[in-house]
């Protein structure tokens, strides 16, 4: 069992829902992120997605454009985030990591170097934003041998067929985008995603993390209703760029976002 | 180096996953897959429809001004001392440029799919012009997206969509060139993708765009091909057209891929010299990675960060290329070359003075080169330069070059 797997069992179990947080490797600087990691998992994060910064990141809005540009003007490179992994895994061994970004870092890399590395840093999932199951098959084998998690992405567009031929490809969660839109850009239909997700969980047997446009405990908690999980991340990103200059103001604004998102998912259950 | 390509094997490429060998594909989000498919879906079928095939037949004689003539460049072939030098006068379309060709198949590719709504990247401005033209024709809304950098250097551009009434959104992020104008356009569509029709003006992009591109620009060879033969009574021995995403080659180069005497000449933007990094030639100096939907040869750092561009021309300022010129390059049927920005310019006006034609500067990258293949060749061979835009539009970038204020 991945530990992912494990963390997403015992949660159902205890009748929660996961939080998971996104930020971007290297921003605002790489010399940052492992300690905003663990602020993450202090604040009650049961996952991290740590965003892998690319020069063109096509399904992102402007917070998270600006967050790669940060973290890009320190070279911040695919090697130096699964470098961080690794850091972070010296004295936290239970929180799952999976990395979130673009192919073409991971091409550049070469994909048997770069899941040897990402295995041997204690990574737990990888997803890559722009490679559907279609062109994967070389790819997520390799993930898979290694006991990391294919995370693949649903969206409101897929059709049925697509859903239960990318749950099969996928394990750990699949990720239901809960718009059409780049990150960060609208606010969602909390009615629609509930319908559309449990029509999700129809179909598949994994557990169903949303993300896109959750930016308050009351969304959260709306969400989490209906899902296994939810997603964090323009507006934990958009915290870091106003107090970049201030890691310990960050750390607190961090934990005033995701206190309450906690709380309201842990309210759900009973 | 030239490999036998039959009609079978052209037939079978792309694959049913628009793979042209290790190149091409469809790396684009899970918002977009359902539309693409769609699209590819309707587009096979559409592709043999009587109905769609004579509409745009219709609309590329008697709206765009087609067949272009093939005309004989007899003072500049004279002074260049070589091959006779043809140009495919894809210049004297309507809106000035190849571009059109495929704008107008993929408007009527919309308007077959019901959607009102359009949007474009551009670069030098002429693939936004010329779709700005058929949405005006169509009753279309436009969207344009423009790198903050283009608006400025092509400003008349700009100026001529906005009278068409399209929208142009000036995009400020990144680069601020084309590939951030693709990268904007693409969010835009996962936005709004029920309505909205995306009209990429290069031939790359995810499958099925490389396809459809290439399919709408081969008028371009097709007639080559059959005024080769009617007027010179032979198919050329050259073929050079310039490459930034690569349509106007593709749409050259296709109809006669399976000619194996027909020598194939790509050039691309050397910019200050490919040894000084400050080009955008990924063919010459780039590798195969992933971008903009496709895998194909790009511009990159070691880390699989794409890299800054330069040409001084703004329509080849892109890091990647057409899918279709990796796969050629690869297995060799195409040559890829390059010219620097000063060579381009000398092109430029060398085929202004001597021919009375101006040419783009994305076109005088192919003229420059011709002229220096054509020297090295025979007087009884033939080379065909496609000219594949008028230079109206590069001439205030001309005229600041000559410290020239207009």
């Amino acid at each position: 069992m991945s530990r992912i797997e494990g963390v997403l069992k015992s949660l159902k179990e205890q009748g929660r829902k996961a939080l998971i947080p996104y930020i971007t490797a290297g921003d605002p600087e790489p010399g940052q992120t492992v300690s905003l990691m663990h602020t993450l998992v202090d604040a009650g994060s049961d996952i991290i997605e740590l965003g892998v910064p690319f020069s063109d990141p096509m399904a992102d809005g402007p917070v998270i454009q600006l967050a790669c540009e940060r973290a890009l003007v320190h070279g911040t490179s695919l090697r130096q985030v699964v470098g961080m992994v690794k850091e972070f895994r010296k004295t936290n061994t239970t929180t799952p990591v999976v990395l979130m970004g673009y192919l073409n870092p991971m091409e550049a890399m070469g994909y048997e170097a770069f899941a040897d590395a990402a295995a041997d840093a204690g990574v737990d999932g990888i997803l890559t934003v722009d490679l559907p199951p279609e062109e994967a098959e070389d790819v997520a084998p390799l993930f898979s041998a290694r006991n990391m998690d294919p995370i693949f992405l649903l969206a409101p567009t897929t059709t049925d067929e697509r859903i239960k031929a990318i749950s099969e490809h996928s394990s750990g969660y699949v990720y239901y985008v809960s718009i059409k839109g780049v990150t960060g850009s609208a606010t969602i239909n909390v009615d629609e995603v509930a319908k559309k997700v449990a029509h999700v969980h129809e179909l598949t047997a994994l557990p169903v993390g949303v993300g896109f446009g959750i930016r308050d405990a009351e969304t959260a908690a709306a969400v989490g209703k209906v899902s296994d999980g939810v997603i964090v991340g323009s507006v934990l990103v958009d915290t870091i760029a106003r107090h970049q200059t201030d890691p310990e103001a960050l750390a607190k604004a961090l934990k005033d976002l995701l206190h309450p998102m906690r709380e309201a998912l842990d309210s759900l259950a009973s | 180096m030239s490999v036998k390509l039959t009609e079978e094997m052209l037939k079978a490429l792309p694959d049913a996953k628009g793979h042209f060998g290790a190149f091409g594909g469809r790396f684009v989000s899970e918002t977009l897959m359902d539309s693409l498919m769609t699209l590819e879906k309707e587009y096979l079928r559409l592709k043999d429809d009587a109905e769609f095939q004579a509409t745009f037949d219709k609309d590329l004689a008697d709206y765009v001004g087609r067949p272009s003539p093939l005309y004989f460049a007899e003072r500049l072939t004279r002074e260049t001392g070589g091959a006779q030098i043809w140009l495919k006068r894809e210049d004297l379309n309507h809106t000035g440029a190849h571009k059109v060709n495929n704008t107008i198949g993929q408007a009527l590719l919309a308007s077959f799919l019901g959607k009102k709504r359009i949007i474009a990247e551009t670069g030098a401005g002429q693939h936004g012009v010329a779709t700005a033209t058929v949405c005006a024709r169509l009753g279309l809304e436009c969207h344009v997206f423009m790198g903050a950098e283009d608006v400025k250097r092509q400003s008349l551009n700009v100026y001529r969509m906005k009278l068409l009434g399209a929208t142009v959104h000036a995009v400020q992020s990144g680069t601020k060139t084309l590939k951030d104008a693709m990268n904007d356009a693409m969010r835009d569509w996962v936005a709004n993708v029920d309505e909205t029709f995306y009209i990429i003006g290069t031939v790359a992009g995810p499958h099925p765009y490389p396809l459809l591109v290439r399919d709408f620009q081969s008028v371009i060879g097709r007639e080559t091909r059959r005024q080769a033969l009617e007027q010179a009574g032979k198919l050329p021995d050259a073929l050079v057209a310039c490459v930034g995403g690569g349509s106007n080659a593709i749409g050259m180069f296709y109809p006669f891929l399976s000619d194996e005497n027909v020598e194939l000449y790509g050039v691309e933007a050397g910019g200050l010299g490919i040894e000084t990094g400050q080009h955008a030639a990924p063919l010459c100096a780039g590798r195969p990675g992933v971008l903009h939907g496709n895998r194909t040869y790009l511009m990159e750092d070691e880390n699989g960060q794409i890299a800054a561009t330069h040409s001084v021309s703004a329509g080849l300022d892109y890091p990647g290329v057409g899918p279709e010129h990796s796969w050629l390059k690869d297995i060799g049927r195409a040559n890829y070359v390059s010219v620097t920005d000063d060579e381009a310019l000398y092109g430029f006006r060398k085929l202004t003075r001597v021919e009375g034609i101006m040419p783009a500067l994305e076109t005088a990258h192919a003229v420059a080169y011709a002229l220096k293949l054509a020297a090295t060749m025979d007087k009884d061979k033939m080379i065909v330069i496609n000219v594949s835009g008028r230079g109206d539009k590069d001439i205030h970038t001309i005229a600041q070059l000559d410290g020239i204020e207009i």
